[in-house]
């Protein structure tokens, strides 16, 4: 099992995230989630709005966002259900953070198959930079998670930052996109391998040549 | 090799767009309507005679699977299809692209499947690192809808059907099928006891069918071209196209669709340019997913990529998801990344899979370095033992299957570092 526990409950914590409540934006998005289960079994919505909560402290915060406990109060009253079933819930998957987290959350696969293509250097480059697993850099910037299978695995090794996938890493590609985020850049999400789309074979794919250049329709072929 | 007019997922790679049109464009939602007007026993006759077996890694018949479904609705109580989407096998990559290049096929398939078991409504339940590809399947659903594909009058069939998505948050154990349903309904993903299976008693406790993505995305396609033709692929009992998807020691790690048992070799040579450093540098192969036992080089090499194929040689199809290793690889540390995966994922339940992952990842990891007792290996082996079938769900297997193979064909390698620390600790 994953080891978590919330960040304590402490009055300087409830002082600042004691009176959270959506944003006017987020706050039309709740009825819409709630919407895609039945009536009644409006406690299903509550994965989609914790990660909507993550994101808003991230908002607030200039950080990929954390679950501080009165948020997670907020969020069971907000479904009618016990704080201790919506903790349970929080502390169980691991995308929500429960300690405040970076400007930048680097989450380095480091399973099997990235493993084989090289995650311990790109580990190596993280460390390289003053990331330490689990904390904050001093610059506020950085944290770092070793994280389990990302399914990208085809174009391994990947890292995944926010919301964007980096794939098909080196050592230098990788600096490059830290550098990139580091100055408030956009570097380019998916693969990094010169001339690779997605995840056909590099050099171009041995499968449906034809769609490279147009939408082809085959079933005249059938 | 299987001819480009006969694979299902043409955007595979994302070249061309997404979006509906290009999807129409290519086949998709073409005459739905005329699929459905076949009836719910034609349909799941058709996808039982194509001899679809599902691709989520078990490979139980999906005709069949949707005939448990209940003909008649009890005491009022709805049907659901949830759609397994919550792909985390290590090695496994392939429902990301239909996902995020084909997302049309998945919907359509819903539409056709629930409709077949007689659904209300299907929820795709996709994992929760893939945020780009549950943005696009979000966007796909919310155009089929407007299209009127979907919701009421699906396609103008007279069936009112809804397609929701839902996003995970990190936990591989909804992926199985109990726990994701557990997980759906806002709960810890800890999987359920089984009997009442999902047939009876699923979702919100009516009757639930739960599929893997390729398996429902590849149905409207069968049904357009007849169970013949998918039939006519593969060997018998494996039927079908597939989704291979190869990563680490080939030169051109890739995802592909290719027909069901073609052999080892010919989906290296064809696809992935070969092993990295030559065949000869080929040391062992995990070929469906890392619960699968690993197969050393000499035993894959030839083998056919099927289910029956991979049983032959103590290992499984799984989902296909093929790891190659080369002789550079230090095999106990690979196992062991393997083990720390299924202590890290476990998810708490059961006390021989919460105690027995960790117990045997902190084994595994003295193995690596040599630090442990000959007899240990054997004290290792036993425990696997005793966590295997001990537990609710398959996890607890899965952890204990890739320590097996280990044991079963790299005895001599542990045995050699066991061997070389003690040497080095009399120096």
């Amino acid at each position: 099992m994953a080891d978590r526990a919330p960040a304590p409950d402490t009055p300087e914590l409830r002082a600042r995230w004691g009176d959270f409540a959506w944003t006017e934006a987020n706050a039309a998005e709740v009825p819409k989630i709630v919407a895609r289960y039945p009536p009644g079994r409006q406690r299903s919505a509550v994965m989609p709005l914790l990660d909507l909560a993550q994101r808003q402290v991230g908002a607030e915060t200039n950080t990929q966002g954390w679950l501080p406990i009165p948020v997670i109060e907020f969020v069971a009253r907000e479904l009618g259900m016990p704080a201790i079933r919506v903790l349970e819930v929080a502390s169980f998957y691991t995308m929500y953070n429960l300690s405040p987290v970076g400007r930048f959350h680097v989450q380095v696969c480091g399973t099997t198959p990235c493993m084989l293509r090289g995650s311990d250097d790109i580990l190596a480059a993280c460390t390289k930079r003053g990331m330490s697993k689990g904390h904050i850099s001093d610059d506020g910037l950085w944290s770092l998670t070793e994280v389990e299978c990302m399914g990208n695995c085809a174009s391994a090794p990947m890292v995944q930052i926010n919301d964007d996938n980096y794939e098909d890493l080196t050592a230098e590609t990788f600096d490059k996109i830290l550098d990139g985020l580091a100055v408030g850049g956009r570097p380019k999400p998916g693969t990094q391998a010169p001339g690779r789309h997605t995840v056909e074979p590099l050099g171009g794919p041995t499968t449906l040549r034809e769609m490279v250049s147009a939408n082809h329709d085959y079933r005249g072929e059938w | 090799m299987l001819a480009d007019k006969d694979r299902i997922f043409t955007n595979l790679y994302g070249y061309q767009p997404w979006g509906l049109k290009a999807a129409q464009a290519r086949g998709d939602w073409d005459d739905t309507k005329a699929l459905l007007a076949r009836g719910q026993d034609n349909i799941i006759q058709e996808i039982k005679d194509s001899g679809l077996r599902g691709r989520g890694g078990a490979g139980f018949p999906t005709g069949m699977k949707w005939s448990f479904m209940p003909k008649e609705p009890k005491d009022g109580r709805p049907s659901f299809l949830v759609i397994n989407a919550d792909e985390s096998e290590p090695g496994s990559c392939k429902d990301r692209e239909i996902l995020r290049h084909d997302p049309h096929k998945l919907i359509e398939g819903a539409l056709v499947a629930g409709f077949a078991m007689r659904a209300r409504a299907a929820y795709i339940y996709i994992r929760g690192e893939y945020i780009r590809e549950a943005e696009t399947m979000f966007a796909a659903v919310a155009e089929a809808y407007d299209a009127g594909l979907i919701g009421k009058n699906a396609c103008g069939s007279g069936y009112d059907f809804d397609v929701f998505v839902h996003r995970g948050a990190g936990a591989y154990i909804c992926g199985e099928e109990t726990a994701m349903i557990e997980s759906l309904e806002g709960k810890k993903g800890q999987p359920r006891l089984k009997p009442p299976f999902p047939a009876g008693a699923g979702l919100y406790g009516c009757p639930t069918t739960v599929n893997n993505v390729e398996s429902i995305a590849v149905a409207p396609t069968i049904l357009r071209r007849g169970a013949e033709w998918f039939a006519a692929i593969g060997r018998k009992g494996n039927e079908g196209t597939k989704l291979f998807q190869i990563s680490g020691h080939v030169e051109k790690p890739c995802v592909v669709e290719d027909a069901m048992s073609v052999t080892f070799r010919e989906l290296i040579e064809k696809h992935c340019g070969g092993i990295r450093g030559g065949w000869d540098n080929l040391l062992a192969v995990i070929p469906g997913g890392s619960s699968v036992p690993l197969v050393p080089a000499a035993e894959i090499i030839d083998c056919p990529m099927d289910f029956d194929g991979l049983k032959a040689v103590g290992s499984g199809l799984g989902t296909a998801a093929i790891i190659v290793m080369d002789k550079s690889t230090d095999i106990v540390r690979a196992i062991s990344r393997i083990s720390y995966f299924y202590k890290h994922e476990s998810c708490g339940q059961c006390t021989p899979c919460r105690e027995g992952t960790g117990w045997m990842w902190r084994v595994m990891e003295r193995l690596r370095t040599g630090d442990a007792d000959v007899s240990e290996i054997d004290m290792l082996y036993e425990v696997t033992k005793q966590v295997e079938g001990h537990t609710i769900c398959a996890l607890g297997d899965a952890a204990a299957w890739p320590i097996q193979g280990l044991i079963k064909h790299f005895r001599p390698e542990i045995e050699r570092r066991i061997a070389e620390n003690v040497r080095e600790a009399a120096e």
